[in-house]
């Protein structure tokens, strides 16, 4: 039995994998063809950035049972940091290894707040932590907002007023001004980048689930007390999920930094409706399952920008599609009507199998 | 002297946040929904009352009536289509997108029908302010009638629900599903019961926050949603009087954060004070600590 | 559930794959009907002149991107609206170089990821010329993309200093420095004040950026900054800490680098607690009259420094404004005149650059970027505009004053 389900997880995650690198591929043929519109060859990293988003939430909401309302925060965090590196970097060293430190920085500085984030907002519970999380958001995207950063000889300045007060010599130059953020980060981003970046995290994600590690931290989701009952160190477990969560979401900060040549603290991007929105992907494709948040995190993405047809109801259409897909997901009486369905056609294909084996 | 000035503003501006806390406070406690759509049911509520006084010059009592009954409308709507559906869905979280779906609607529909220009509400309050210590101090007659409104419907609310019998229904809903379906309560009229209360609240609020500051636009009701939503939680989510004491707490720390620390950082001393209070108090201030079993 | 997702996961592929064949779709067929364009333009040039019934086989196509949709949507629309009545007015007087022009416009929600979304989008229409974005922001972001593309960009609007660092790109709008330094000026020179104090928004590009250049400008100037609050995005509907300190501090005047939408809060609020200073406002405060409801008497005495007045007299923006009003129900903004004039620039510049539509976008940005700066343009938002290869206009600032209701130069 024990044998049976092992297999059954590999064979589950290399399905993620594949299809992860069947779309790498289809869409490298499609782009070495020439077969690729202008607007999805735009959308390919973007895209990479909301799959790093969703999974890594799943992460906190899915595997750990905690609902966040702050990843915006992180995401904003590590694209920050990410991009204040590349900008003081630029030239000094080559661009590859520039940007894979920005990786490794945008991921750490996200990983340090996560676990500071962490200690006092993992000890609530329910939504008092959703409310806690949001706060936080909100709280960087509001200090990012009013930081002030030059560079001159003399060294670094900061400054929370604005950048007049940061006294800068004549060489001097701003580097993050307030508002109006980072402008002419380098472009760094590219899908192949994107996609590796999406495997890395696939590949931490699903082996931490499949370890022992993984398995502690879902046994506090599903019973606190009784985790605890049983030795498991429960804040450095929940704190362990959390902070990689976050730290994934800074390395997704880091691509967004990298691929547009401004980068703003807007309660558009890094607010609580980004937050929310990352919160759909995962709440869509199924809360916990990995490849579930892949895929809700394209359609989600794309259903927007497919809908431009409709110009002036393009967000209307949107949003009922939106509530009619959760009705259609998660409704009981849906999912009963669309057992029924499946009982009719495919009750002699394989799903059969696979419920006696649960 | 400026003092008691910035505390007045911070009375004035938690007065409009806790009658909108009201609300949402009321439809949390009983479903154990953060209803997302509150805000933009606040907004309907706004545009309705703006079409009837301004637009077709009618009485703004009228105004008011024909707001209150639209949300109520709207809201048992919304309960029926988008929520109910979801009540036993596996996991809680399902309502909650639905919800945030729901706002993206209403936002939308309201943006083809009234356009996204900023409309300037005209106040309902007639009465003209008091003004104390010379004129130096003074206090708008929007906020003495929204906080005379928050009184009153706090006690209402809270007589509604401790005396009368639908009002102990709602109690036992909230405790017990299952146990009050059992003992022969209507769980679903309840629920939707609250949601016709809550939305009318929505549509008093409206129409107060429009009256207190005078814009108006499709997202109205986006940001004094969540700010109701925090000061909900401040006050302890699901008791009446705690979104009260909620709301106008949070105005005065709004307006004292923004007066004496700084205009920029408003928003994260806000969030920093709820974080403080809830690691302290983890249900918020009046919120009741629910021991965990095993 | 796991059988569930399973076979939706299945239902969502096949949508994906479905979706991108359906971009492929898109992006043949402007390709395809390139070539057969430029066959006829090649083989019967004087013929398509002579007939005007080819004239729709060969277009120009200018994209435009703004928000349509979210909290910055009055802008975006209202450029939205103008552009389309300059193109339409332009079509019905023969278009460019007798070319008529097709125009389509992008929502970007006013999120910098969008608006390029938005522009490769345009790009798959087979857009030759981009008039936008509308917001700052956005506009720095795409300019990046359209000066990697050589796509002739003319923003309307969008005002900060990056959005025309690229020399592909050229903006109507005053930048936000121009602003500042030029509201500091006037401010001095006139001795409209002594003491001022200035409410703006940080968490927006363009007013911080009117802020920081109207300080260190005020520093040259016989007035001193007495106060200087900020409100952000999420938090503006209460102004009165901002009033009181200014009024404590004894304003005489309140700088307003700000949108009209909460100015017209402000100008509600500082009229409740009794205070009476001076308002002083920038472009943004332009439309503050058209608020649908709003209560003129309270903007009585506002003076702002705005190159457009739906309200003057001349015959051009009469015109504009009545049109406007006919077809689109409110009263222009400073947005749509500047959208207007942009779509009028791009005609003269590209009558004077004589861009043909055979023409790839590289080509006619080419031909357009130094016919831009040998133009000049009597337009809404000034008269004589010229530019230089900066990308920045050429024209003078108008001071006007809200009295009984409508704006008087000063």
């Amino acid at each position: 039995m024990k044998k049976l389900r092992m297999t059954k997880t590999a064979k589950n995650n290399f399905v993620t994998y594949f299809i992860v690198l069947i779309a790498y591929i289809v869409v490298q043929m499609l782009l070495k063809t020439g077969h690729m519109s202008s607007l999805m060859e735009g959308l390919l990293v973007p895209l990479c950035i909301y799959v790093m988003l969703a999974i890594s939430l799943n992460l906190t909401v899915g595997i750990l049972g905690e609902l966040s309302l702050g990843h915006a925060g992180f995401m904003c965090v590590g694209a920050f940091s990410g991009a204040f590196f590349s900008k003081c970097m630029d030239g000094a060293m080559p661009n590859g290894i520039r940007f894979l430190v920005a990786l490794l920085i945008g991921a750490a500085v996200a990983g340090i707040f996560g676990i500071l984030i962490g200690i006092p907002v993992l000890r609530l519970k329910g939504d008092y932590l959703a409310i806690v999380t949001l706060a936080f958001g909100e709280i960087i995207k509001n200090l990012v907002n009013v930081l002030y950063i030059g560079k001159d000889n003399n060294g670094f300045h900061f400054s929370m007023k604005d950048s007049i007060s940061l006294h800068l010599g004549e060489e001097g130059q701003v580097i993050v001004n307030g508002a109006q953020g980072i402008t002419g980060t380098p472009h760094d981003a590219g899908f192949t980048v994107g996609i590796l970046l999406i495997f890395l995290s696939l590949f931490i994600i699903l082996n931490l689930i499949n370890s022992r590690d993984g398995r502690a931290i879902m046994s506090i989701r599903d019973n606190r007390i009784a985790a605890e009952s049983t030795g498991i160190n429960i804040t450095k477990y929940k704190l362990m999920a959390f902070s990689i969560s976050a730290a994934i979401a800074g390395v997704a900060g880091v691509l967004y930094a990298h691929n547009l040549s401004t980068l703003t603290a807007l309660p558009k991007n890094f607010g609580y409706n980004m937050s929310i929105m990352i919160l759909v992907f995962v709440v869509l494709g199924g809360i916990g399952n990995i490849r579930g948040s892949i895929i809700s995190a394209v359609i989600l993405t794309l259903l927007p920008e497919l809908l431009r047809g409709l110009s002036d109801y393009r967000m209307l259409i949107y949003a009922i599609v939106l509530i009619a897909m959760m009705l259609f997901n998660w409704s009981p009486k849906a999912i009963e009507w669309k057992d029924k369905i499946k009982e009719k056609y495919f009750s002699k294909v394989s799903f059969r199998k696979e419920k006696e084996v649960k | 002297m400026s003092f008691i000035s910035y505390l007045i503003n911070g009375i004035s501006l938690g007065s409009v946040y806790a009658i909108i806390a009201l609300g949402y406070t009321m439809v949390y406690g009983i479903a154990k929904m953060l209803n997302f759509a509150h805000g933009d049911v606040i907004m309907v509520g706004s545009f309705a009352v703006f079409t009837i006084v301004s637009t077709l010059s009618l009485p703004p009592i009228l105004g008011i009536l024909v707001a209150v009954v639209v949300c109520t409308i709207l809201g048992m709507a919304i309960e029926r289509v988008a929520y109910k559906p979801l009540r036993n869905a596996a996991s809680p979280l399902a309502v909650l997108i639905t919800a945030i779906g729901v706002s993206y609607l209403l936002q939308n529909v309201a943006l083809l029908i009234f356009g996204a220009n900023t409309k300037s509400f005209t106040s309902v309050v007639t009465i003209s302010p008091l003004k104390l210590a010379d004129g130096q101090l003074m206090i708008s007659g929007e906020t003495i009638v929204t906080i005379i409104a928050g009184i009153v419907i706090m006690i209402c609310l809270t007589l509604f629900v401790n005396k009368s019998k639908a009002g102990q229904a709602m109690l036992a809903v909230s405790e017990d599903k299952g146990a009050a379906q059992l003992m022969g309560i209507n769980v679903n009229g309840t629920i939707a019961l609250t949601f016709a209360i809550g939305s009318a609240l929505a549509a008093i609020a409206g129409v107060l926050l429009c009256s207190a500051y005078p814009s108006l636009t499709p997202y109205t009701g986006a940001m004094p949603g969540i700010k109701a939503f925090v000061a909900a939680v401040f006050g302890g989510i699901g008791s009446i009087p705690g979104a009260m004491i909620g709301g106008i707490l949070l105005g005065i720390i709004e307006i004292l954060g923004k007066a004496y620390i700084s205009s920029q950082m408003a928003d994260a001393i806000v969030f920093a004070v709820l974080i403080i209070v809830l690691l302290v108090k983890p249900t918020g201030i009046l919120g009741k600590n629910i021991q965990e079993k095993v | 559930m796991k059988r569930f997702n399973k076979v939706m996961s299945l239902v969502m592929v096949s949508a994906m794959a479905a979706s991108l064949f359906v971009g492929c779709g898109n992006a043949d067929a402007p390709a395809d009907n390139a070539a057969p364009e430029a066959n006829n333009e090649a083989a019967a040039p004087e013929a398509a002149e002579a007939e005007n019934g080819d004239a729709a086989s060969g277009t120009f196509k200018i994209g435009g991107i703004g928000p349509t949709t979210g909290s910055a949507a009055v802008y975006g629309l209202a450029v939205q609206n103008a552009a389309q009545l300059a193109v339409d007015e332009i079509n019905a007087a023969g278009g460019i170089n007798g070319v008529s022009i097709e125009f389509k416009f992008e929502d970007d929600e006013c999120d910098a990821e969008k608006s390029v979304n938005a522009y490769n989008t345009l790009k798959d229409w087979g857009m030759q010329m981009l008039m936008g974005t509308v917001t700052s922001g956005c506009s720095v972001a795409v300019a990046e993309k359209t000066s990697a593309d050589n796509m002739f960009q003319l923003t309307p609007s969008g005002s900060s200093v990056d959005c025309v660092k690229y020399d592909n790109a050229f903006r109507v709008c005053f930048s936000d420095p121009n602003q500042g330094a030029a509201s500091a000026q006037y401010i001095g020179d006139n001795s409209v004040a002594s003491t001022v104090a200035v409410i703006y928004d940080s968490s927006d590009i363009y007013s911080s950026g009117i802020y920081e250049k109207f300080v260190s400008e005020a520093a040259n100037q016989p007035f001193e900054i007495v106060s200087a609050e900020a409100f952000t995005a999420d938090n503006k509907t209460d102004f009165s800490v901002q009033l009181q300190k200014a009024k404590d501090a004894g304003a005489e005047l309140v700088f307003l680098p700000i949108y009209y939408t909460e100015a017209s809060l402000i100008l509600s609020q500082a009229s409740t607690m009794g205070y009476e200073p001076i308002f002083f406002g920038c472009d943004g405060l332009d439309g503050i009259l058209n608020v649908e409801n709003f209560d003129t008497s309270l903007a009585e005495g506002v003076m702002l420094l705005t190159p457009f007045a739906a309200d003057a007299e001349d015959e051009l923006t009469q015109k504009f404004v009545t049109a406007y009003k006919e077809k689109f129900g409110d009263t222009p903004n400073q947005f749509a005149a500047d959208a207007y004039d942009a779509i009028y620039a791009i005609k003269a510049a590209g009558e004077k650059a004589g861009i043909t539509p055979d023409m790839d976008m590289s080509a006619m940005c080419e031909a357009m970027k130094p016919a831009m700066t040998e133009i000049t343009l009597d337009g809404l938002t000034g008269v004589g505009m010229t530019w230089d290869a900066s990308g920045e206009p050429n024209k003078a600032p108008k001071a006007v004053k809200i009295t009984d209701g409508v704006y008087t130069a000063m």
